[in-house]
């Protein structure tokens, strides 16, 4: 009767930790390394899980050994010392060899995924795609290749676009401090070192979003640096491809809000815009780029589909209206120190952004399809 | 020829301030050693809370994100260089003459000199919260982010500096250690009856001279850089700074045995004592201390699996760290086997040793894991880390040090500690440091990154983050019952005599606490835990104090030069951060001391002769 009780308290203790351990790892989470999608990630996961049954058995089995041990060999209140052994050569053998035997498999396997994990299945140079990632204090840029002399080159901040099934080499480059990609549901992370270019590849399996973010510390607003990774089935990467290859066009019949936030965007800080010399110019171009317009500035996010993306601001905003009013009117508290609330002139000096310049540069925004 | 001897009159101050000030008394500079380091983990461990408040759920705002970077990156290097070190230091000083059966270290007042060092740095490092902020670039202070360009102002040339003042007083504590260890030791005592402490001592004392040489190096070069414009690491320039992450860790991961060694000889000095049984496999045990100590030299690119290394480099990174297990292993198999058919008395100290073994297998099982650059891709720069790194560094250093604590209190305080509340504390750390800790293996994994001052509630991460935080308020509050429990004890406990443990090395064949002269008569030994061997055979008994004329004893004389060494390295530490006539300054005052000190004779003639 007493051992079933015991061992009814066993198997509650037992079920108990495995609610623990299974709760700990919710694949359903945006980031879980335990839902992988592709197969680099796949790969990896198998490895860790490898690992965490044979490291499991191995504290088990030493636990087990340290607390019987404990329990048998308490201190009894007995005067005589116990027998003064100094050591066993055999066992001291044994336990050398037997945890260089059982790491062997273990190197091979690790050894077979760092090189297959390394080496993409079909590189740039057979024709697989290629992207060029670019760290940000504090945001990713994504360059496409180049498909023609005509076209505009395909820019994006923060959205990933790739088609599914696919390898794709990921170049990882930085311009300022150390960033780190990475994507847990598809791939570990590889970092983004200035003059140190890297690379990587994934694949993702199935059509969907896929949360990323920097993971080497870079600064004030590293845990603000995300970004998405979005799979595409085959045809609407094309076709996505082709949208982003078009230069922005302002509608011919683009409203005065959205003409007015054109204007706001293009002119400098403090002086009156074309359509509404009242309304003043916040000097955008400066730094943000819009392919078909004359804003060419490179120091900051390309935004010349900027309707089309999922979110900004290092991907901590989705891209609402509100959102956008968020950003515009305190660019420092969504992301603490970025360079825009630092140093763009109409920030940093404090002069900020009008009821009517943030409605019209969202307007505008919002209108870059 | 005459030489300029610059005399005052030697210290005579049997008690108060100064006589801490001028001491050269190994036994009460490891009390310094050990207060001050409690203290600055004390700090280390508010700094930790600060950062748990603000990580107890998504998107709280209790703390700004540039305290929250500064707050890591002290806590980091505080435990590491300003609490785990100097523990083990204090013990080093503290045990390592009494277990080898000597009256002092080869050179005292290098000692002393080391600790006022220590000091010094400490006040530096942490000075900077008051002199426009902390550092903020971790405690691996990355390239570039230490650059002027993206760290203005004075946080890192203060962590620079510290650094740089802290591995002085290591280097000085080391070569002492290791002269020490080699010359000092009792008649008879060969380096294979060595307690393992004093061994793991001499291994992390070489450990030190290797390793410190090499971060002096990279902290130069980026004092260059940030003070006088040259371009080692700074990439606009052309610079590579890879170059910063293997100086860093072929330092670093010796440092990371520097912090696991005196812990595992403290561990195994306390099993085979609480057991009754000699250690099991004595010279294994040595060997594999010697081994990782060689080994760790081997390992550092494992910090740097996703740099972009190549798949060469990670695999043969890969092997070693495998490798590296091993030996670490074959220890944990033997204080096991020290146990077997042992006599278990589950005394305090008793208990953490036993902690340790748990908890640290956890820390080396995560440690395994790592060492797969493959899957470690998916570990690296996540809490998955942070949690291993705590479990060899809280389960493994700071358990072993605590469980040293109460081991050494009967020596060191000469009285006992309580012994209920001793144990009841150590559940209550157990528990909180796994509650602390644990969790983070589930955030880890499940894709936070570690040194972000906040995350998004879509993430998921609030459930085990807010676990941790409460794991750590439990923490801090077991850590107020021990300090409670330590300092009572101290002032009113019962008082311990010379052998309360029935222990097995010479410390305990002494008085507790043991005169300033240690031995009245230097013992000659003639086996492994001699101690307990000769109360077997020859019915030894602890070495009386009365009827001993302690002037009869000749012991280095108290010194003022170290300590005005010390003060002239701090001046000239801030010195070189603000102005270069005050750098000038300190370095003469520093010169004018050691000066002084090499012509002051260690044994002052006539001022014995007087007694």
């Amino acid at each position: 009767m007493r051992n079933l009780k015991h061992n009814k308290s066993y198997a509650l203790l037992a079920l108990t930790l495995l609610t623990v351990i299974l709760a700990g790892c919710t694949p359903s989470h945006p980031q879980s390394t335990f839902d992988t999608l592709g197969p680099v990630a796949e790969s990896q996961l198998l490895l860790t899980n490898i690992l965490i049954v044979m490291g499991t058995a191995v504290f088990i089995i030493v636990m087990a050994v340290l607390i019987y041990i404990v329990i048998r060999y308490r201190d009894d209140g007995s005067k005589e010392d116990p027998e003064q052994i100094h050591g066993h050569t055999m066992l001291e053998i044994v336990w050398s060899v037997v945890p260089v035997l059982v790491l062997i498999p273990l190197a091979v396997i690790s050894v077979i995924t760092i090189f297959d994990n390394h080496n993409s299945p079909v590189k740039a140079e057979d024709g697989g795609l290629n992207i060029q990632a670019i760290g940000h204090q504090w945001w990713f840029q994504f360059k496409y290749p180049e498909q023609d002399q005509i076209s505009t080159p395909v820019v994006t901040s923060n959205d990933l676009h790739i088609p599914v099934d696919t390898p794709v080499n990921i170049e990882l480059v930085s311009k300022d401090v150390i960033h780190s990609f990475w994507v847990p549901k598809l791939a570990g992370k590889v970092d983004m070192v200035p003059n140190n270019d890297n690379g990587l590849w994934l694949q993702a399996d199935e059509p969907g979003i896929y949360l990323g973010q920097c993971a080497e510390f870079c600064g004030v607003s590293h845990a603000n640096m995300r970004f998405k990774v979005i799979a595409h089935e085959r045809k609407d990467f094309d076709r996505w491809v082709q949208e982003q290859s078009r230069p922005a066009a302002i509608p011919t019949d683009a409203t005065p809000l959205i003409k007015l936030g054109h204007d706001v965007f293009m002119a400098r800080v403090g002086k009156g815009t074309e359509s509404d010399p009242d309304v003043k110019g916040a000097g955008c171009n400066s730094c943000h780029k819009i392919e078909g317009t004359d804003a060419r500035g490179t120091r900051g996010p390309d935004l010349t589909h900027f309707a089309t993306r999922t979110s900004f601001a290092g991907a901590t905003l989705t891209n609402t209206q509100s959102n956008l009013r968020k950003w515009l009117e305190d660019p420092e508290k969504v992301k603490p120190a970025n360079v825009m609330a630092r140093e763009a002139e109409i920030y940093r000096d404090g002069i900020g952004l009008s009821e009517i310049q943030v409605s019209a540069l969202i307007a505008f925004l919002r209108s870059l399809e | 020829m005459t030489t300029l001897r610059l005399e005052i009159p030697r210290p005579v101050h049997p008690t108060g301030i100064w006589s801490w000030i001028t001491t050269i008394d190994h036994k009460r500079i490891g009390i310094l050693y050990g207060v001050t380091a409690f203290t600055l983990f004390l700090i280390g461990g508010i700094e930790a809370l600060l950062m748990r408040a603000q990580l107890a759920k998504s998107e709280l705002e209790i703390i700004s994100p540039e305290v929250y970077n500064q707050l890591f990156t002290m806590h980091g290097t505080t435990m590491i260089f300003l609490a785990i070190m100097p523990m083990g230091a204090a013990f080093f000083n503290f045990v390592i003459p009494l277990q080898i059966g000597a009256r002092d270290v080869a050179f005292p007042r290098l000692n002393a000199f080391s600790y006022w060092t220590f000091l010094a740095g400490a006040i530096m490092l942490n000075g900077s919260w008051f002199l426009g902020g902390a550092p903020n670039a971790g405690w691996f202070g990355y390239a570039p982010i230490t650059g002027e360009i993206y760290n203005p102002g004075h946080g890192i040339d203060f962590w620079i500096m510290s650094l740089q003042i802290l591995g002085i007083a290591s280097l000085a504590a080391a070569f002492n250690f290791i002269v020490t260890i080699l010359n000092m030791r009792a008649p008879g005592m060969t380096l294979m009856r060595l307690p393992l402490f004093t061994w793991m001592t001499l291994i992390t004392s070489f450990l030190l001279v290797l390793a410190f040489p090499v971060i002096t190096v990279a902290l130069i070069e980026l004092m260059f850089d940030r003070f006088y414009g040259s371009n080692f690491f700074v990439p606009a320039a052309g610079a590579n700074p890879i170059l910063w992450q293997h100086l860093f860790w072929v330092f670093g991961h010796p440092e990371v045995y520097i912090l696991i060694l005196p812990a595992m000889g403290i561990v195994s000095e306390i099993l085979p004592t609480f057991s009754k049984k000699p250690l099991f496999g004595y010279p294994v045990v040595v060997l594999s201390g010697v081994i990782i100590g060689f080994m760790g030299w081997m390992v550092w690119s494992h910090h740097m699996f996703t740099v972009g290394l190549g798949p060469v480099a990670n695999s043969v990174f890969a092997i070693t760290t495998m490798l590296i297990a091993v030996p670490t292993g074959i220890k944990i198999f033997n204080w096991i086997a020290t146990l077997w058919k042992g006599s278990l008395n589950l005394s305090t100290p008793m208990l953490y040793a036993l902690g340790f073994i748990a908890v640290f297998t956890i820390g080396g099982i995560s440690g395994v894991m790592h060492s797969q650059a493959a899957s470690d891709a998916q570990q690296q720069d996540t809490y998955f880390v942070v949690a291993h790194i705590h479990y060899v560094l809280f389960g493994g250093s700071i358990f072993a040090l605590i469980a040293g604590i109460y081991y050494w209190f009967p020596k060191f305080a000469g009285k006992m500690y309580d012994e209920k509340i001793g144990k009841l504390t150590f559940w209550l750390i157990f528990v909180g440091m796994n509650l602390t800790f644990f969790p983070m293996h589930f955030t880890g994994l499940d894709g936070m990154p570690r040194r972000i001052y906040t995350y998004y509630n879509d993430m998921g991460w609030d459930l085990w983050n807010t676990a941790s935080t409460l794991g750590a308020i439990l923490l801090a509050m077991s850590l107020l019952v021990f300090i409670y429990n330590i300092v009572t004890s101290w002032l009113n406990g019962e008082p311990a005599d010379g052998d309360p443990w029935d222990g097995r090395t010479l410390e305990w064949s002494i008085a507790s606490p043991p005169p300033e002269y240690n031995f009245a008569e230097i013992p000659t030994v003639s086996d492994i835990d001699d101690w307990w061997v000769k109360k077997r055979t020859a019915n030894a008994v602890v070495e009386p104090t009365e009827g001993i004329d302690p002037h009869s004893i000749h012991l280095p004389q108290p010194s003022y030069w170290p300590f005005v060494v010390s003060v002239g390295l701090l001046i000239g530490g801030y010195g070189l951060i603000y102005n270069i006539a005050v750098a000038i300054l300190g370095a003469t005052i520093s010169m004018i001391a050691v000066y002084a000190w090499s012509f002051e004779p260690v044994n002052d003639p006539e001022e014995t002769s007087n007694h």
